[in-house]
C-alpha cells in the first residue's frame, strides 16, 4: 500500500512522493547531505536536530540498520527525503530496513521524489524551513506552514540533546572483529561538554587513553576546573552557536586554564568565547568529501562535514587565535589555532562516522597538547 | 608543487591494438595525457602501433610514431627523439611493461631518462605477486594465502596448504590471461600447464580461492606532497571469481556501511602509499566474505586501467589528464575541477545516480569456445548506463549492448530446471537473465543467491523488475501511475510494449500523451553541491530538466555504442572527428553513446555528451529535447545506420547521403540494378527463400559460393561452400532460412584480389583517400585481412580503373560524405563486391596514411562545404607505404581454431609505416605480436592447391638460411624439388615427437600451415593451435606468407628505422 506523503518548502516549492518510516508531520530546516554512505550514522547524530536532511545519493538502506552504527541514544533528524529506500537490504550487519527503523523511532519522511532538484533548489536559494506530511496533502497550506516554521538562528537546540548529568564513557573504536573494542589504559583526564556529542568523538578519545567526565551543556567552568582535567573537549551540536550563550560563557573562563579542543560547534563557541564571530552559510556543508587544507603542512585532508553556520577568522585574528585550516572548495575555516595557548578546534569533523578517518590525528594532537601541558 | 621546468620532453607510449582486455580505454586516457602534457608547454612524443586511436593524431602530440611497441624499436625512438621523461602509466600493461623493459634493459639509463608517475622499484612491487603480497603483509592486510609455483609439483605443495579451489594467476599477463580456477588435482595440472605457458616468466600464483565473495574496486590518486583521494567506488555484481571485465560492475559501492568502506579507503591509501606510486592513478582490487565482513587485498594496478576510465565517465573526474598533470609535479589542490571551476581537483567525487556496466561478449563468433565466465576475461567491449536507481541503470544498460534484448528477457527458453539451476550456478553471460527468469519461475531470492552467490541486495532489485512486469501485463498503457513507474525503473518503450502487446511507438505516443517524458540530469562530480558548467547528462524520469538551452546551431553525432567485432575504435575515431569538425565550424556538436571506453564519451570532446543507450527511444527523446539541424549516422559504424530509417520517419532530418542512396546499395536487388546501369561488374549471385533455391543458384552460378543471411551484418554465419553436402550442412546448422529471411548465395571469385577503397564526396566532386589491396585473396574477411596502402602489386591503370567505378558510384548515389567500396579483380576483371555509404573501419588507417582527416573533411561536407572549400581537391599522392594488420583474441580461446575465413574474427588493428612495402609489412607483423625471424626451422605443410606455391616459398626460405621441417606430403614435394626437408610426424600419425612437440619445445620459429577448405581442417588445428599458445608466427595463406618472406629478405638486409608521422606527412 503506498501512502502519499508531501515536502513543502518555505518558498513554496512542492515535492510530491511516497511516505518512508513514520506517518506523521515533520518540521525543520532542511538541508542535503552528500555522503554515499552513513545514513544511520546520519541519523543518529545530534547536530541534527532541528534539521531534515535530504540524502543526495539516491538508493539509501542498502545494507539496512543495524545495532552498531549509532551515534547516540537515538536518531534526531527531524525528518528524512531520500529518492529511494531499499526494502531489501544485505548485509552480515543488517538487522532491519530503514522503513522499519524510522517507523519504530518515530521519524516521518518521504521517498520518491526528484531528491536533486530539491538539493539544486536548496544550492541557489539556501537552506530554509521545510514539512513533511502525510496528513496534509495540499501543497499550498503546507507551504505555509513551512514559511511559518521558526528557523534555527538564534535558537538554542543544544538544550534539546545534552545530557542531564555528568557520565563517564568505555566504548572505543570499532573493529569488523571484535565491535566496540576496550578503552586503553586512562593517561588523561578529559572533560567532554555534551553539546550534543557523536560518539565516535567519545571512542576516539578513549581510544587514546582519556578517561572522560561527559558533562552537560549548561556545566560553569568552576564546575569543569574542579576536575581538574588534563583537557576539555568541546562537542559538535545543532544549531546556532549564538543561542548558546552560557556554553560560551564557560569557554571563556576555561581559556588559558586548560586544554582546549573543539570540533563544529565547540569550534563556533571557541571563536564566539575568543570574542570573534559567526555567521550562517548558505546551505550550509554537510558530506564526506570536503577538501581542507592544513595551512601548516600544506597537506589536504578529505573531511566530513556538518555545519550551518561558520567562525568569521577576521573576527578571531586580533584575539590570539589563528587559521589552521581552510576549505578547499569555498576558502571558509575549518580550524583555529591559539597563537599562545594550548587551544585549538577544527570547523569539521575528525571522528568521521560516517566518513574518511584522513584528519584522525587531531585527537593525537589533543592528546600531545594536553602531555605537553602537563609535562610543562 | 607547480609544473616541473627540469623536463621539456616527455614519451608517452600508447597500449597498441585493440585486444580483450586492452581496448580504446587507453586511447581515452592517451588522448588526456597528450591534451594535458601539450597545455602545459611541454614536448610530446608519441609511440602506439594502433592506427584508429585519436592520441595518434599528428595533432595530438609534436611527434607521432606509429611503430612496433617492442623495446628495440622504441629504444630507436628514444635515441632520436631524447626526452627527458617517460611516462609509463597510461598506456595500459603494454605501455608498462615496455616501460619496464626498457628500464631493465639499461636504455632509460643510457639516454637519461626518467620514469615519471611510477617509478620501476613500485611498478615492480604492485606487479610481483610474491612482492606484492609481502608488502600487503607489512602494512598489515590480509592477502588470500597462496604460494608461487614454477611448475607442477610446486603447486600441489601449495594447494596441500590453502586446499581447494585455488585460483591460478600467471604473472605479467593481461587481462588474466592464462589465469583459471582449478577444483580438483585434474584440473590443476591442465591450469597450471596453461598457466606457466602464459607467463613471460614461466611463473604463476597459486592462491586461495575467495570465489563467490564480494568483490570491490578503488580508484585512487595521490600527488607529489601524499595527497590521496578515492575517485570511485565500484562494487561488482558478480561475485569473485569472475574477470572484473566480465562482471557486471555498479558504481558507487551499494552495500558497504560506511564503517566497512572507511576501512576499504584506509587500506587503500596505504597501499598505494607503501607501494609508492609516487603520482597518477591506481586501480585496487579488494574481496569482502559476505559473512563477517573480512576484506583481502586481490590486485593493484599501478596505472591508469579500464576501471579509471570507467570510474572517471561514471563521475566526471577525468582521471587520465590529472594523473598526467600530477606526473609533471602539479599537486591535485592545484588542479581545478573543470566541471565546477571553482573548487579544487583535491576532494572525492560524490555521486547522485547509479552506474552499471554490461560487457558484451562475442561468442556468437567463437561458437567452439568455452563460455563459462573465468578469472580471463573474455568479453570484447562494455556499454555503460546511468539511472536514478540501480533498476534503471540495469535496463537502460541492457539495451546498450545493442543485442536486441530490451529488457531481463531470455534469448533462448531455457530446457527445464535443472538447465536453469546450472546456468546459475555456473558463471556464464546470460546469468543476468535467468535470473529475472529464475524469478518468474517463483524461485527464492535465498536460492538464488545460494546457486550465484550474487549479493542478495542486487538479486531483489532485479526481483522488483520481474514483479513489475506482471504489474504492467495487468495495468496495460492505461495507468499514468504505473507507466510512470515503470520509466523510472528503466523499462524501454519496447520492453512496456512487448508486455503489453503494444509496439514501441505507440507506447511512446501513449506516454508522451501522458505527459510523461524523459528529463536531463547533469554528471557534475559533486551531487549538484556546486554548479557545473559541462554539461553532461543523461536521461532519467524525474520532475525537474536540466539539460541547457541553447539556441546555437547543434548537430547530434550518434556514436557506435560498445565495441564488438566488427565495430570498434575505428567508428568512435570518425565520431570524435565529427565533433571536431562541428566545433571549428562553430556549430554545437552533440554527442551520444553509451561506451566508457572511448574519446567520444570524454565530456570534453563535444559541446555536449549524452551518455545514452543508441535505441530509437533514447535516440527520439535528445532529437526532441535538442531541436537539432540534423543528425549524423553515417560515423558510427551500423549502430546507428539501423537508426536511419526509423529516424527519419519520425522526421529527424539526416545529415550526408540519404537514407534512399544507403538502402539502394544494401538492398541486393536495387543494387544489382545500379551495377547494371553502371555496366559495372558484380559476381552472379541470387537470393534464396528456400534450401531447394539455395541450391539452384548455386548449380546455376557455380560452387564455390559464399553464403550469408541477408538479415545480419557485419560478416556473421558468413561462409564459403564448396559443394551441395556443404550447402546442405550450412543450411541446416548456420541459419534458418525462410521467405522472411532469405539467404544471399554469391558467386565465391576464387583467388581474387580484393581491394578497398575509401573516399569523400560532396555530392559534386569525389576524391579517393586511398585503394587498399588486400595481402590475403578473397575469401577472408576485410576487417581481418592485412593490407597495403598504397596497392604493391596492382598497375596503375588498375588502380585508376578502380578510381574512375568509385567515383561513377559515388555520384551515381549522390553521397555526401564517406564512401568505401569493396573490389575484387579476378583475371584482370574488377568486380564490385559491396558499396557503404557510410565510415568504413579503414577511415581512422588511411587518414593517418595520407595525413589528411577524411572524417572530418566528410563531417564539413555534410554541412553544406565543398570540396573545394576545404582545399581537397586530388588524391593525396604519398611516398611511404602504410601496411594494416589484423590482430585476434585466438590466445584467450582456447578450443577454437585460428583460421580466417569470411567473417570477422579480429578485435583490433596495427599499421606498419615505412618507405619500402616490406619494412612496412615487417612492422605490421611485429605491431600484431608476430615479429619475422632471420633464422631457425620452418614448418611447412599445405593443403593441395598450395603444393606449387609452397616450392617457391621454400626456395626462398631455404635460400636465407632457414631449416625446412615438413609433413610427409608437402615434404615429398620439396624434395621432389631438390630441396633438404626434415620429416616430421603429423599429429594424427600417432608417432612422437610429432609437429606440436618440436613446437612446444621451442624447435620451430615460423608456422605456414594453409588448411584444407571445410570438413578437412580438423587434421591441422592443434598446429595453428599451438603455435597461438606457443607465440610462434604463423601463416594461414599463401600470400601471407609470400608478404612475410618479403619482409625477412629485408630485415636480413638492413634494420628497420623510425620516423614519425609528422615528417612522413611533410615530405609526401
Amino acid at each position: 500500500m503506498i501512502r502519499a506523503a508531501l515536502l513543502a518548502l518555505a518558498d513554496g516549492r512542492v515535492f510530491r512522493g511516497e511516505s518512508l518510516g513514520a506517518e506523521g508531520e515533520a518540521t525543520g530546516e532542511i538541508v542535503f547531505n552528500t555522503a554515499m554512505t552513513g545514513y544511520q550514522e546520519i541519523m543518529t547524530d545530534p547536530s541534527y536536530k532541528g534539521q531534515i536532511v535530504v540524502m543526495t545519493y539516491p538508493l539509501i538502506g542498502n545494507y539496512g540498520i543495524n545495532d552498531e552504527d549509532v551515534e547516540s541514544r537515538r536518531p534526531w533528524v527531524e525528518g528524512f527525503v531520500v529518492k529511494e529506500a531499499s526494502p531489501t537490504p544485505s548485509s552480515w550487519r543488517g538487522r532491519r530496513t530503514l522503513d522499519e527503523y524510522m517507523r519504530e523511532q518515530r521519524i516521518v519522511g518521504i521517498q520518491g521524489i526528484d531528491t536533486r532538484a530539491l538539493t539544486r533548489h536548496l544550492r541557489d536559494h539556501g537552506a530554509q524551513e521545510g514539512v513533511i506530511s502525510t496528513e496534509e496533502l495540499d501543497p499550498a497550506r503546507l507551504a505555509a506552514k513551512a514559511k511559518a516554521a521558526p528557523g534555527l538562528v538564534g535558537r538554542d537546540l543544544v538544550r534539546e540533546v545534552t545530557i542531564s548529568a555528568p557520565h563517564g564513557w568505555d566504548e572505543a573504536t570499532w573493529d569488523r572483529v571484535r565491535g566496540y573494542r576496550e578503552p586503553a589504559a586512562a593517561r588523561f583526564k578529559v572533560v567532554a561538554f555534551d553539546s550534543g556529542i557523536k560518539r565516535n568523538i567519545l571512542r576516539q578519545l578513549v581510544s587514546l587513553g582519556c578517561a572522560l567526565t561527559v558533562v552537560p551543556a549548561s556545566t560553569a567552568a568552576a564546575a569543569v576546573l574542579e576536575q581538574k582535567p588534563d583537557g576539555v573537549f568541546l562537542s559538535n551540536g545543532p544549531g546556532d552557536p549564538e543561542g548558546v550563550p552560557y556554553l560560551v560563557e564557560a569557554v571563556r573562563a576555561l581559556l588559558g586554564k586548560v586544554p582546549i579542543f573543539g570540533i563544529c560547534l565547540g569550534h563556533q563557541i571557541l571563536g564566539l568565547a575568543a570574542g570573534g564571530s559567526t555567521y550562517k552559510l548558505k546551505f550550509g556543508h554537510h558530506g564526506a568529501n570536503h577538501p581542507v587544507k592544513d595551512l601548516a603542512t600544506g597537506k589536504v585532508e578529505i573531511t566530513a562535514q556538518n555545519h550551518g553556520f561558520a567562525v568569521d577568522p577576521m573576527s578571531v585574528k586580533a584575539h590570539g587565535l589563528d587559521l589552521s585550516h581552510v576549505n578547499l572548495n569555498d576558502g571558509t575555516c575549518e580550524g583555529l589555532r591559539h597563537r599562545e595557548l594550548p587551544v585549538f578546534s577544527v570547523q569539521y569533523h575528525p571522528e568521521a562516522s560516517p566518513g574518511p578517518h584522513d584528519a584522525n590525528y587531531l585527537f593525537n594532537r589533543f592528546v600531545d597538547l594536553m602531555r605537553r601541558t602537563k609535562g610543562g | 608543487m607547480p609544473r616541473r621546468t627540469d623536463i621539456e620532453k616527455i614519451l608517452l607510449i600508447g597500449s597498441g591494438p585493440i585486444v580483450i582486455g586492452q581496448a580504446c580505454e587507453f586511447d581515452y586516457s592517451g588522448t588526456q595525457a597528450c591534451k594535458a602534457l601539450k597545455e602545459e608547454g611541454f614536448e610530446v612524443i608519441l609511440v602506439n602501433s594502433n592506427p584508429a586511436t585519436i592520441m595518434t593524431d599528428p595533432e595530438m602530440a609534436d611527434r607521432t610514431y606509429i611503430e612496433p611497441l617492442t623495446p628495440e624499436m622504441v629504444a630507436k625512438v628514444i635515441a632520436r627523439e631524447r626526452p627527458q621523461a617517460l611516462l609509463p602509466t597510461l598506456g595500459g600493461q603494454t605501455g608498462l611493461n615496455l616501460a619496464v623493459a626498457l628500464a631493465e634493459d639499461g636504455t632509460l639509463d643510457r639516454y637519461g631518462v626518467e620514469l615519471i608517475g611510477a617509478k620501476l622499484p613500485a611498478i615492480k612491487k604492485a606487479e610481483d605477486r610474491e612482492l606484492f603480497k609481502e608488502a600487503m603483509q607489512a602494512i598489515g592486510l590480509e592477502v588470500p594465502q597462496s604460494g608461487y609455483a614454477k611448475s607442477l609439483e610446486d603447486a600441489r605443495e601449495v594447494v596441500r596448504r590453502v586446499g581447494y579451489p585455488v585460483i591460478i594467476r600467471p604473472s605479467f599477463t593481461l587481462g588474466g590471461t592464462g589465469g583459471s580456477i582449478a577444483y580438483n588435482p585434474e584440473e590443476l595440472e591442465e591450469a597450471i600447464r596453461w598457466g606457466l605457458q602464459t607467463s613471460p616468466l614461466g611463473t604463476v600464483l597459486v592462491e586461495e580461492s575467495v570465489i563467490g565473495w564480494k568483490e570491490f574496486e578503488l580508484e585512487v590518486m595521490r600527488d607529489g606532497k601524499d595527497n590521496v583521494v578515492i575517485i570511485c567506488s565500484i562494487e561488482n555484481f558478480d561475485p569473485m571469481g569472475i574477470h572484473t571485465g566480465d562482471s557486471i560492475t555498479v558504481a558507487p559501492a551499494q552495500t558497504l556501511s560506511d564503517k566497512e568502506y572507511q576501512l576499504m579507503r584506509d587500506a587503500a591509501i596505504a597501499i598505494i602509499r607503501e607501494i609508492g606510486v609516487e603520482t597518477g592513478g591506481s586501480n585496487i582490487q579488494f574481496a569482502v566474505n559476505p559473512d563477517d565482513g573480512r576484506l583481502v587485498v586481490i590486485e593493484m594496478n599501478p596505472r591508469v586501467s579500464r576501471s579509471s576510465a570507467l570510474a572517471s565517465k561514471a563521475t566526471g573526474f577525468p582521471i587520465a589528464k590529472i594523473a598526467a598533470k600530477l606526473a609533471v609535479g602539479y599537486t591535485l589542490d592545484e588542479i581545478r575541477n573543470d566541471i565546477t571551476r571553482e573548487t579544487p581537483a583535491s576532494f572525492e567525487p560524490t555521486i547522485d545516480y547509479c552506474v552499471v556496466k554490461f560487457p558484451r561478449w562475442a561468442f556468437e563468433k567463437f561458437p567452439e569456445a568455452d563460455q563459462t565466465l573465468t578469472t580471463q576475461m573474455k568479453s570484447v567491449g562494455e556499454a555503460m548506463a546511468i539511472g536514478r536507481t540501480f533498476k534503471e541503470a540495469l535496463q537502460k544498460a541492457i539495451r546498450s549492448l545493442e543485442q536486441d534484448r530490451w529488457g531481463l528477457t531470455l534469448d533462448k527458453p531455457l530446457a527445464d530446471l535443472e538447465e536453469l539451476r546450472a546456468k546459475l550456478r555456473i558463471p556464464n553471460a546470460e546469468r543476468a537473465f535467468v535470473i529475472a527468469e529464475a524469478y518468474r519461475r517463483g524461485i527464492a531470492t535465498q536460492d538464488i543467491y545460494a546457486l550465484t552467490r550474487i549479493d542478495p541486495w542486487f538479486l531483489e532489485n532485479i526481483h522488483e523488475i520481474v514483479e513489475f512486469e506482471s504489474e504492467l501485463q495487468r495495468a496495460g498503457l492505461a495507468d499514468p501511475v504505473v507507466l510512470r513507474k515503470a520509466k523510472q525503473m528503466g523499462f524501454s518503450d519496447r520492453r512496456i510494449g512487448e508486455l503489453c502487446g503494444r509496439t514501441e511507438l505507440e507506447v511512446r505516443k501513449s506516454r508522451l500523451a501522458q505527459g510523461i517524458r524523459a528529463t536531463f540530469k547533469m554528471v557534475d562530480t559533486c551531487a549538484a553541491e556546486f554548479v557545473a558548467y559541462t554539461p553532461y547528462l543523461y536521461s532519467t524520469y524525474e520532475e525537474e530538466d536540466e539539460a541547457p538551452r541553447t539556441e546555437r546551431a547543434k548537430v547530434v553525432i550518434l556514436g557506435s555504442g560498445p565495441n564488438r567485432i566488427g565495430q570498434g575504435i575505428e567508428f568512435d575515431y570518425c565520431c570524435v572527428h565529427a565533433a571536431f569538425a562541428l566545433k571549428e565550424l562553430g556549430v554545437e556538436a552533440i554527442m551520444v553513446n553509451c561506451n566508457p571506453e572511448t574519446v567520444s564519451t570524454d565530456y570534453d570532446t563535444s559541446d555536449r555528451l549524452y551518455f545514452e543507450p543508441l535505441t530509437l527511444e533514447d535516440v527520439l527523446n535528445i532529437v526532441e529535447k535538442e531541436q537539432p539541424l540534423g543528425v549524423i549516422v553515417q560515423f558510427g559504424g551500423q549502430t546507428p545506420l539501423k537508426l536511419a530509417v526509423p529516424l527519419e520517419r519520425a522526421g529527424v532530418p539526416l545529415l550526408g547521403t540519404s537514407s534512399d542512396a544507403i538502402d539502394s546499395a544494401e538492398d541486393r536487388e536495387r543494387f544489382s540494378a545500379l551495377l547494371t546501369s553502371l555496366a559495372l561488374a558484380q559476381a552472379p549471385c541470387g537470393m534464396a527463400r528456400s534450401f531447394q533455391e539455395a541450391e539452384g543458384i548455386a548449380k546455376t552460378i557455380g560452387y564455390p559460393v559464399l553464403v550469408r543471411p541477408s538479415y545480419v551484418l557485419g560478416g556473421r554465419a558468413m561462409e564459403i561452400v564448396y559443394d551441395e553436402q556443404d550447402l546442405a550442412r550450412y543450411m541446416k546448422e548456420a541459419v534458418r532460412v525462410s521467405p522472411e529471411h532469405p539467404i544471399l548465395v554469391d558467386k565465391f571469385l576464387e583467388d581474387s584480389l580484393e581491394i578497398d577503397v575509401d573516399a569523400v564526396a560532396d555530392g559534386e566532386r569525389v576524391v579517393v583517400g586511398g585503394v587498399m589491396e588486400h595481402i590475403e585473396k578473397a575469401g577472408i574477411h576485410s576487417g581481418d585481412s592485412a593490407c597495403a596502402l598504397p596497392p604493391y602489386s596492382l598497375g596503375d591503370d588498375q588502380v585508376e580503373r578502380l578510381k574512375v567505378q568509385t567515383k561513377a558510384l559515388a555520384k551515381v548515389l549522390g553521397v555526401v560524405g564517406l564512401i568505401n567500396i569493396q573490389f575484387a579483380i579476378k583475371n584482370e576483371q574488377i568486380f564490385v563486391l559491396e558499396v557503404n555509404p557510410r565510415a568504413s573501419r579503414t577511415i581512422p588507417f588511411v587518414s593517418k596514411a595520407i595525413g589528411v582527416p577524411l572524417a572530418k573533411l566528410a563531417t564539413k561536407v555534410m554541412l553544406g562545404k565543398t570540396l573545394a572549400d576545404l582545399g581537397f581537391t586530388e588524391e593525396r599522392e604519398i611516398a611511404h607505404i602504410a601496411v594494416k594488420e589484423a590482430v585476434f583474441p585466438f590466445v584467450k580461446f582456447p578450443g577454437v581454431d585460428v583460421v580466417l575465413g569470411p567473417e570477422m574474427k579480429s578485435t583490433g588493428e596495427v599499421m606498419g609505416i615505412d618507405r619500402d612495402f616490406r619494412k612496412a609489412y615487417v612492422k605490421s607483423q611485429l605491431s600484431a605480436g608476430s615479429p619475422l625471424p632471420t633464422s631457425g626451422k620452418v614448418f611447412l605443410s599445405v593443403k593441395n592447391r598450395d603444393k606449387r606455391a609452397v616450392v617457391q616459398i621454400a626456395k626462398r626460405l631455404a635460400e636465407m638460411g632457414f631449416n625446412l621441417v615438413a609433413t610427409q606430403g608437402t615434404a615429398k614435394v620439396l624434395t621432389r624439388h631438390g630441396m633438404s626437408v626434415e620429416v616430421i610426424n603429423k599429429v594424427a600419425e600417432g608417432w612422437r615427437p610429432n609437429i606440436v612437440d618440436l613446437m612446444k619445445r621451442g624447435e620451430i620459429a615460423l608456422v605456414f600451415n594453409t588448411p584444407e577448405d571445410g570438413r578437412a581442417r580438423k587434421d591441422s588445428y592443434l598446429i595453428r593451435r599451438t603455435a597461438v599458445t606457443q607465440n610462434i608466427p604463423y601463416y594461414t595463406t599463401v600470400d601471407g606468407a609470400q608478404a612475410a618472406i618479403g619482409g625477412i629478405e629485408s630485415l636480413l638486409k638492413s634494420e628497420l628505422g623510425v620516423q614519425s608521422l609528422q615528417e612522413y606527412h611533410a615530405g609526401a
